[in-house]
């Protein structure tokens, strides 16, 4: 028995910014939600279960956040999931959503995702000493930065690839309402000029630290018929390593590979990098976009860089990556993956507005999270898949 | 719909765990139970999924050096919820109902003695109304409590009755950290400990983990003679707020009720972590007076938090293994006074092989 068919019909995201301070939690899910129920043309009685999912508890200071949300995510009364799977949980999220819909359990599924970053504080969440672990205490940055060095060192990537990327994702956001930054005139000098934080990665080439909530509406295939133009969902995949194994390759993990394969396969894909028509990759530090490209098969292993470099991954290039301006232009944690998802689901449904790609047909959503060893990802097309 | 069975179950429960608040120590020989269960490694397990809270583990990502327990390398299909094991075992079955997979291992744990339980529980609640309060689990419990009592639907012997038939069945469960009954007048004679609650009519704080593996079809038939079948799985939620529902009645439970088939059940594991929360449960799902509840002592002789609801369900599914009986059902709460239920209805017959 296969999976049955599933689309993504209603998207809703926030506008993201370092502090909303004029909502609460639950208003911050209810902007994603109500912008994603009113693109489905649905309200909550249309909907039969509700997946939440989020980052760690301790961002906001709440155990499990989703039983006080419950009420006013219009979740009482319905069944209310909640998944937590590290960064890459909104991908995560939304994979656990389509699956109520593919097992023919559901319907109608709303599936929401957020981090109110504001209301507490991610690096001293992130640096609870613990008994016999070694402390980071440098942030995700610190933690991440050796592995690009790596990267640099293995791939002999110019230096100045990094700034590239960061100043086509920060140009991107312009076109995106919903961004957290709108930085105008940045250029690859002027991310160069800025200040080195963890060495290669400089301030401009990081991700800011956002208040936001994506929300998905994922339904069956009869459901789906009443859309205009849903976005069909083609295959989907997670994988997890362990976090300390002497043999992982932190730069270019296994898990990640095991992934994409599987995921390729899935939706039919043999060339993705000519096949996918835009992608939106989970990328918080500038680096990341060469080293997924080459980890999720778009290039050979060594020549990410060269895709980056030579702008073919911008708007204009053959593979456009975060037309959005991605996570290095917006970061509610826990919504970050399922914002990518959601992205890639707009531009099939040709719905991305001013960052669109003319006759996207076929998109790749990617998360990962931890210490790169949890990844979620899918690809959604504008047709029906065949098989 | 598959049919899906559990195949395997195993657990710890103690009141402290001298160990890691990841509790890794104790999931490796959990995992090795259900392996030496099944006959298969790691490698015949198509999906894995965890339940765990950070904030009992006093960490963020706690449940990432837990995934260092399957020892993963090759990588492996895994995910995480923040919720009990019941719920774990959920996603793990709409998994294994989309085709993808056709077997799944899931597991929990808590370190509860970390912390003050009652008081880190209080951070379930709405943070700017009611967590600034602290009103911790006790007492909201008590409030519940005091809630049915007034309204004539309990008073403090049937809860003494419901703690009794528990601590006299616990002892013949190994797992029970609470165990031997007397009689509802000695009970009755022991002091308040939050009026109207006595220490006994509320569960001890308990450290634990537990997994169970769940198998599809004719992979469940080759691990098990009588693998227990789930014939029905539904799960609810109610609103958070103790002010704005009636506290002696469960409306998720019922709903969750209404969609399962409870008729013929031999046993109900009810999650209930106070004794009057088994009569609201018991109220809810209409159970006769022949269904035995709780014969393993249930959540008032032992309640691993993030376990305690899936231990349930493996309880149940032992005794269908063993012959006992041929259809039970395992409930699990979560959230303050049964905000979140979950109903796993396991039979020996799937209704469809003749059997």
């Amino acid at each position: 028995m296969g999976k049955l068919p599933a689309a993504v019909v209603g998207i809703g995201q926030t506008h993201h910014r370092a502090k909303r301070e004029d909502l609460s939690m639950a208003g911050l899910c209810r902007e994603a939600i109500d912008r994603a129920l009113l693109d489905a043309n649905m309200s909550l009685d249309d909907i039969d279960a509700i997946v939440v999912g989020k980052a760690p508890d301790l961002f906001e200071g709440v155990m499990m956040p989703e039983l006080f949300l419950a009420e006013s995510l219009g979740a009482a009364g319905k069944p209310l999931l909640r998944v937590h799977t590290a960064g890459s949980v909104g991908g995560s999220t939304a994979i656990v959503a389509a699956s109520l819909v593919q097992s023919g359990v559901h319907k109608r599924v709303l599936t929401v995702a957020y981090e109110k970053q504001s209301e507490s504080n991610a690096m001293w969440a992130l640096s609870v000493p613990l008994p016999f672990n070694m402390p980071v205490h440098a942030g995700a940055g610190g933690y991440f930065a050796p592995h690009v060095r790596s990267y640099i060192r293995r791939s002999g990537a110019p230096t100045h690839v990094g700034a590239i990327v960061a100043a086509k994702d920060r140009n991107n956001a312009l076109k995106n309402p919903y961004a957290h930054l709108h930085n105008e005139g940045t250029t690859v000098e002027s991310v160069l000029a800025s200040t080195m934080l963890w060495d290669p990665i400089r301030y401009d080439e990081t991700c800011p630290s956002s208040d936001g909530a994506c929300a998905l509406v994922i339904v069956d295939e009869d459901t789906a018929a009443a859309s205009p133009n849903p976005a069909w969902i083609h295959g989907q995949a997670m994988r997890s390593e362990a976090t300390s194994a002497a043999e992982r390759d932190q730069v270019n993990p296994q898990a990640s590979r095991d992934a994409a394969a599987y995921l390729w396969k899935q939706a039919g894909i043999t060339n993705p990098f000519e096949e996918i028509d835009a992608a939106e990759l989970y990328v918080p530090f500038s680096w990341f976009e060469p080293m997924w490209l080459e980890s999720l098969g778009f290039a050979a292993e060594g020549d990410g860089w060269k895709l980056s470099e030579s702008g073919e991954t911008a708007m204009t290039g053959r593979l456009p990556v975060n037309c959005s301006g991605g996570v290095l232009s917006s970061n509610p944690i826990g919504a970050s993956g399922m914002l990518r998802f959601g992205e890639a689901a707009l531009q099939v449904r040709g719905a991305a507005g001013e960052h669109q790609i003319d006759g996207a047909r076929k998109a790749l959503g990617h998360a990962y999270g931890g210490g790169s060893q949890f990844f979620s990802m899918w690809v959604v097309g504008a047709d029906k898949p065949t098989s | 719909m598959r049919d899906v069975a559990v195949v395997g179950f195993a657990q710890r429960q103690m009141p402290d765990f001298d160990g890691s608040p990841t509790c890794v120590e104790m999931l490796v020989p959990i995992l090795g139970e259900c392996y030496e269960q099944t006959g298969w490694t790691r490698h015949d397990v198509g999906f894995w999924c965890s339940g765990s809270s950070d904030y009992l583990a006093g960490r963020s990502f706690s449940f990432v050096q837990a995934v260092d327990a399957i020892g993963v390398t090759p990588p492996v299909n895994e995910s995480h919820v923040e919720m009990d094991l019941a719920w774990a075992m959920y996603e793990a079955w709409i998994k294994i109902q989309t085709g993808e997979v056709d077997t799944a291992l899931v597991y929990a744990f808590g370190k509860s003695s970390a912390g003050v339980l009652r008081r880190t529980l209080a951070l379930q609640l709405d943070p700017y109304t009611m967590t600034p309060l602290w009103p911790d689990t006790v007492s909201l419990a008590g409030l519940q409590a005091r809630a049915g009592i007034d309204a004539g639907l309990w008073d403090e012997r049937a809860m003494a009755e419901v703690a009794n038939r528990s601590l006299t069945d616990a002892e013949k469960n190994e797992h029970s950290i609470r165990k031997g009954g007397s009689s509802v007048e000695e009970l009755l004679a022991r002091p308040m400990y939050a009026d109207p609650l006595r220490k006994h009519d509320c569960a001890p704080v308990t450290d634990g983990a537990a997994a169970i593996v769940l198998a599809a079809g004719d992979r469940a038939r080759d691990v098990r003679d009588r693998p227990a079948w789930i014939s029905g799985l539904s799960h609810f939620v109610d609103a958070s707020s103790i002010a704005n529902r009636d506290l002696t009645r469960s409306p998720s439970t019922a709903k969750a009720a209404a969609k399962v088939d409870l008729r013929g059940v031999e046993v109900a594991e009810l999650h209930a972590p106070f004794s009057h929360q088994e009569l609201v449960l018991r109220r809810e799902l209409g159970l006769g007076d022949d269904v035995r509840v709780n014969p393993s002592g249930g959540a008032l002789t032992s309640n691993p938090m993030f376990s305690g609801g899936g231990i349930r369900i493996g309880e149940t599914a032992q005794r269908i293994w063993s012959g006992e009986i041929e259809k039970g059902v395992g409930h699990a709460t979560s959230g303050a006074a049964l905000q979140q239920n979950l109903l796993c209805v396991l039979e020996a017959s799937t209704g469809k092989d003749g059997a």
